[in-house]
């Protein structure tokens, strides 16, 4: 009985919990101030500028970080996001099969590539699979060999994400539809899958930017100059002019791409927050 | 009555440990409105679903239309064109506006054109009185309405047998009204109806027959006035009682034993 009072009522010395409350917040404004201020007495301005804002070197990347690197990051990244998209569409698919070997597979597959660095995709897909098949050829040149490198690695992920948005649409639809004739499959199409990917609108688009910035691993399949993307034009220059500013205008252009696709997703779901109520 | 539309032989169906129908025999004629009654966890939508098997039996055999629906050869998307479902959650197809809604699946089931799938559903639509709300979307619509466009999705399809699954249970009361005069104006144009229910006035008015199910088994099978008005079994009198006056009830001990596939 004591025990619970004193710990309930306000202590008559020391601080109130109200004033615990404001001390700490004021704490936390005060160590954010002074690592704002230790950050600019002790950074050197002129050197940082000299290394990451040189507006002549700027000047020299246009326009081809744009009409070569970044289309080349935008077309991999598209590229392996459509060969993603369906592989993951057929994995989910299988993942829900009736058939269990189907679903055993899917199911390694998943781990699999989820599990494995995206690097060592890469390398396996760039250097293991031409050496082991010699017969093999990627359609597209480098183009079909990053396609099949980024669909692999995103595929496992959207499988989840599909079979995720499938599961979602609730058991009556795909009830009323087989009520109404349906075949398994056609209702699958017509009815549950149109549902599934509204679900999942937001999730796949931020697979896309995640996709963004892998296709920067193009960097190990070795590319000439026509096939850099961003990252690759970045450290190239960076390397020729011995100065970092293309890797900052480089990382510019992803968030060009990046930070739009991210507000988009995010008006989605809001969008979709509503329409539940 | 003509020869059966439904018929259903000694029908089993078990959920595991659950067995929630323990044979049920029941026959059902052409133009004939038979109510399903029954307290929660009988078995009644169950053996509704079993009729267009949505679920499998687990014994027994389901006719409809002369066709053994439990025959494992048989085409059941053919079957299940000539049996309309309308289901206690609407389950109407929320992507798609009120008049695709009726044209898609006759679109894609019955391949018919888009023409004739229009003409159709703009004719059933004017059915239920909703000819007004072809281009909304059922998330616009209220309760009753969604309910009347199932019904007339349903019918676009031109079905010979309906099966409702507690259509109105889902309703806010003063929106039932509308549902139940749709589904009357079925029953006095001769459709062929199953319907689970709880509304015992239109089972009273419009069913030609009234069925009784408790435990998954039938109790009591006759006219609305002989089951409703004059039950004979206590089970019966019993559940009408807790019904009609519910306020009356008293607490008292579970006397069944039967664990329901509890409805939403």
């Amino acid at each position: 009985m004591a025990d619970t009072d004193t710990r309930i009522q306000p202590r008559k010395s020391g601080l109130t919990l109200r004033q615990k409350r404001r001390l700490s917040r004021g704490a936390q404004y005060a160590l954010f101030v002074a690592a704002v201020i230790a950050f600019a007495v002790t950074a050197d301005w002129g050197r940082l500028q000299n290394q990451f804002a040189q507006p002549g070197i700027a000047q020299r990347l246009f326009p081809a970080i744009i009409t070569v690197a970044l289309k080349n990051t935008v077309l991999y990244t598209l590229s392996g996001f459509v060969v993603g998209l369906v592989l993951g569409m057929v994995i989910a698919l299988m993942r829900l099969s009736s058939v269990g070997p189907y679903r055993w597979l899917a199911g390694v597959y998943i781990e699999i590539f989820r599990g494995l660095p995206a690097l060592l995709i890469f390398i396996f897909v760039g250097t293991g699979v031409p050496l082991a098949f010699p017969s093999v050829q990627y359609p597209g040149g480098i183009y079909g060999k990053v396609a099949v490198a980024l669909g692999l690695v995103s595929a496992a992920y959207m499988a989840e994400t599909i079979r995720a948005g499938i599961q979602a649409v609730p058991r009556g639809q795909m009830e009323a539809a087989r009520s109404l004739g349906f075949s398994p499959a056609r209702a699958m199409v017509s009815i549950i899958l149109p549902q599934a990917f509204r679900i999942i609108l937001p999730p796949l688009t931020n697979e896309l930017v995640l996709l963004f910035k892998d296709s920067s691993l193009v960097l190990f399949l070795g590319v000439t100059l026509e096939q850099r993307e961003l990252s690759k034009f970045g450290n190239d220059l960076a390397s020729t002019t011995a100065n970092s500013t293309p890797i900052l205008v480089a990382g510019l252009c992803y968030l060009l791409i990046t930070i739009p696709l991210s507000l988009v997703v995010r008006r989605m779901e809001s969008k979709a927050q509503r329409e539940i109520r | 009555m003509t020869r059966p539309e439904i018929r259903v032989q000694d029908l089993h169906k078990s959920f595991g440990d659950n067995h929630v129908l323990r044979g049920i025999d029941l026959e059902i004629g052409q133009g004939e409105v038979v109510c399903v009654i029954g307290p929660s966890g009988s078995g009644k939508s169950t053996l509704l679903r079993c009729v267009n098997l949505l679920e499998e039996p687990t014994w027994g055999q389901v006719f409809v239309g002369g066709t053994e629906l439990t025959d494992p050869d048989v085409d059941i998307d053919a079957v299940r064109r000539r049996i309309g479902m309308v289901f206690q959650q609407f389950n109407l197809f929320p992507h798609l506006s009120v008049t695709e809604n009726l044209t898609l699946p006759q679109r894609r089931v019955l391949k018919r054109d888009k023409e004739t799938a229009a003409r159709i559903a703009a004719e059933n639509l004017a059915r239920v009185g909703l000819a007004e709300k072809a281009d909304a979307y059922p998330s616009s619509l209220s309760g009753g309405q969604q309910q009347r466009v199932a019904i007339a999705r349903a019918l676009a399809m031109g079905p010979e047998v309906m099966l409702f699954d507690e259509p109105t249970s889902a309703l806010d009361p003063e929106l039932v009204g509308d549902v139940l005069a749709v589904m009357r104006m079925l029953a006095t144009e001769g459709m062929t109806m199953m319907v689970v229910t709880h509304e015992m006035t239109f089972a009273r008015e419009v069913a030609d027959r009234v069925v009784f199910m408790d435990g998954g088994l039938i109790v009591e099978d006759g006219s609305p006035d002989q089951v409703i008005g004059d039950p004979q079994h206590e089970r019966t009198r019993h559940f009408l009682s807790r019904l009609l006056d519910p306020a009356m009830a008293q607490v008292e001990e579970e006397t069944s034993d039967q664990v329901g596939r509890g409805q939403p």
